[in-house]
């Protein structure tokens, strides 16, 4: 299978990521052919087969609801580029 | 006296414990060696040798004021690599990205945290493929690690730089981390031993996130008993990852005795192919008829769909991904590129932050996820993974464990295969399996090629059964010499 430019660059709106034109021709080439590769999938009869998200039995993890101490707002913001007044700083989500 | 750099962990706690050598001293053998050869091998990352040296002077202290010598911690003063996917608080984190060239992590994973409570001494942070994405570290933003048995091949990956830095004796041991043979591959590469524990056997606390249904944290070392100290410290139930385990580890107890009987393993044909290495098949086979010698008996077995394993990897681990690593938003860690409003912050940041094989794993797992495609490609992939883990469960009913080559080939070339992404994952075609079926693996040097480059083998058991690919990989190693082999550097 083929991808087009238009759905690579879809794509990477979809995954958040500037791409140069290079690099959309090349993951159009890359990604079609790794497609490709994973068409045999599509031989096998999976009817009535769970699908398997963990090799885990299913189970929940608990605790009891005990009040733990966790990051300083310090230690939280310390890896942050733009910081106000203990709060992340971003740009404006509407304009 | 031989070099201190060459002594397995075991003995150096010996020497240790007997007051014959200090921490500093091995500290100092170490750093010294890292000072003169990772010039040309280039396995860390990021050194550490002022921290490396206050540890090891604080567990100098430590053993001199102890009173009562057997209650102090197992590993005190034992110098230790760490790959760059584990977090140490407050200690440069790279992930062997730029998107994470400045970031400090404000805690430790909690497999380093327990070596370092168990009195580890950190000697830096080693080189791996950006994210943990690849299969030759060339894929790490700073450098390639060269393999120390030949300085044009690459180490292995995504855990080249542990692996290298084991071998080079540039460190006793190393953690890695594997999701589809990170520590299996790169061991193999370099001749050293690797654990890849069963999935949820280990904490993925603080373990830099790629695939989270496949990520496991792994040891590196000189052989299976230095391997297993680590482990057993490692493992067990963290209250900091739900998917641990509350499993008890047990104490590998290390008979002096090579005797295999009673032990069946299992010889799959699917993981005998056209296009593998003869050199590599015949150490393989050597190597399990050496098993048989010892005791084993051997039984030729099949696992069906592993041929599979290669597309249901390629379309799992990048779905995990895309989801994980939309994380890096450009705000509250990591590189920040700023242009405008929020969208062109998140794709500015990323765009730039990535290198090409992280984005080509987040458009393929995107693309997988997307609507449209989902079943097609990541519902059938989930179903097919049914079957692959399905396929170890009936070999294990009637194997302990089953024996396969860790790689296709010896280590590669540099750039031999950097411009064709699907013939590096082909690279994986056998390690990839045991991730999808989360069952735990060793990898030990079984010998090498014409050219001098080493031979693993890769040794799969029952979940949670680590005890006994432990227990086989040392009762092959005291018969065997192929894990004392050292590179001339």
């Amino acid at each position: 299978m083929s991808l087009t430019i238009q759905e690579v660059v879809h794509i990477a709106e979809l995954a958040r990521l500037t791409l140069s034109l290079e690099e959309v021709e090349q993951y159009r080439d890359q990604l079609s052919a790794i497609l490709d590769y994973a068409q045999s999938l599509k031989e096998l009869n999976t009817d009535g087969i769970l699908p398997t998200s963990s090799v885990l039995p299913d189970r929940s993890a608990l605790r009891e609801d005990e009040v733990l101490t966790g990051l300083s707002i310090d230690q939280v913001l310390k890896n942050a580029s733009k910081k106000q007044d203990s709060q992340f700083k971003v740009p404006p989500v509407m304009e | 006296m031989t070099s201190l750099t060459t002594l397995s962990i075991r003995e150096a706690l010996v020497e240790l414990s007997a007051g014959r050598i200090s921490s500093l001293e091995l500290t100092q053998a170490y750093l010294d060696r890292i000072a003169k050869l990772d010039p040309k091998i280039k396995a860390y990352l990021t050194f550490t040798p002022d921290l490396a040296m206050k540890q090891a002077k604080a567990a100098d202290e430590k053993r001199k004021k102890a009173r009562d010598k057997t209650a102090l911690p197992p590993l005190l003063g034992i110098p230790l690599a760490v790959k760059d996917v584990l977090a140490i608080q407050d200690l440069r984190c790279t992930c062997g990205s730029r998107i994470l060239e400045n970031y400090y992590p404000p805690f430790s994973a909690t497999t380093v945290q327990r070596l370092l409570d168990a009195g580890v001494v950190i000697l830096g942070k080693t080189n791996m493929d950006e994210f943990a994405m690849g299969s030759s570290t060339e894929n790490s933003a700073y450098f390639t690690t060269h393999n120390p048995w030949n300085l044009t091949r690459v180490p292995g990956g995504s855990s080249g730089g542990s692996a290298a830095a084991v071998v080079a004796q540039l460190a006793p041991a190393a953690l890695g981390s594997d999701t589809g043979g990170s520590v299996r591959q790169p061991a193999s590469f370099c001749g050293v031993t690797g654990i890849k524990p069963t999935y949820g056997r280990c904490s993925r606390y603080g373990l830099i996130a790629y695939g989270s249904s496949l990520d496991t944290v792994g040891v590196f070392g000189r052989d299976a008993r230095d391997v297993a100290l680590l482990y057993e410290i490692m493992a067990g139930a963290d209250p900091f990852d739900a998917t641990s385990m509350e499993i008890p580890v047990p104490h590998v107890d290390f008979s002096q005795n090579p005797d295999l009987s009673g032990i069946r393993v299992g010889v799959p044909q699917e993981y005998f192919i056209e296009g593998i290495q003869p050199e590599v098949e015949k150490a393989i086979r050597t190597a399990i008829l050496q098993m048989k010698s010892m005791g084993a008996s051997v039984h030729a077995i099949s696992l069906p769909h592993t041929k599979y394993a290669l597309p249901v990897y390629y379309l799992i681990a990048p779905a995990e991904a895309s989801a994980n690593l939309a994380r890096y938003d450009g705000i509250r860690f990591g590189l920040s590129e700023n242009e405008g409003n929020l969208l062109s912050l998140f794709k500015n940041s990323r765009g730039n932050g990535f290198g090409s094989e992280v984005k080509r794993r987040i458009m393929l797992g995107t693309y997988a996820l997307s609507a449209g495609y989902y079943d097609a490609y990541y519902g059938q992939a989930q179903k097919v993974r049914t079957l692959i883990k399905q396929d170890f469960e009936k070999a294990f009913e009637h194997v302990d464990v089953i024996a396969t080559p860790v790689a296709p080939t010896t280590a590669f070339k540099i750039g031999e295969h950097s411009n064709d992404p699907l013939a590096m994952y082909l690279e994986d075609v056998f390690t990839l399996p045991i991730n999808l079926a989360g069952v735990p693996a060793i990898a030990i040097p079984v010998g090498f090629d014409s050219e001098n480059l080493p031979i693993g083998i890769q040794l799969l058991g029952s979940h949670f059964r680590e005890d006994q690919l432990f227990k086989i990989a040392h009762a092959y190693q005291l018969t065997t010499e192929w894990h004392k082999k050292t590179p001339d550097l």
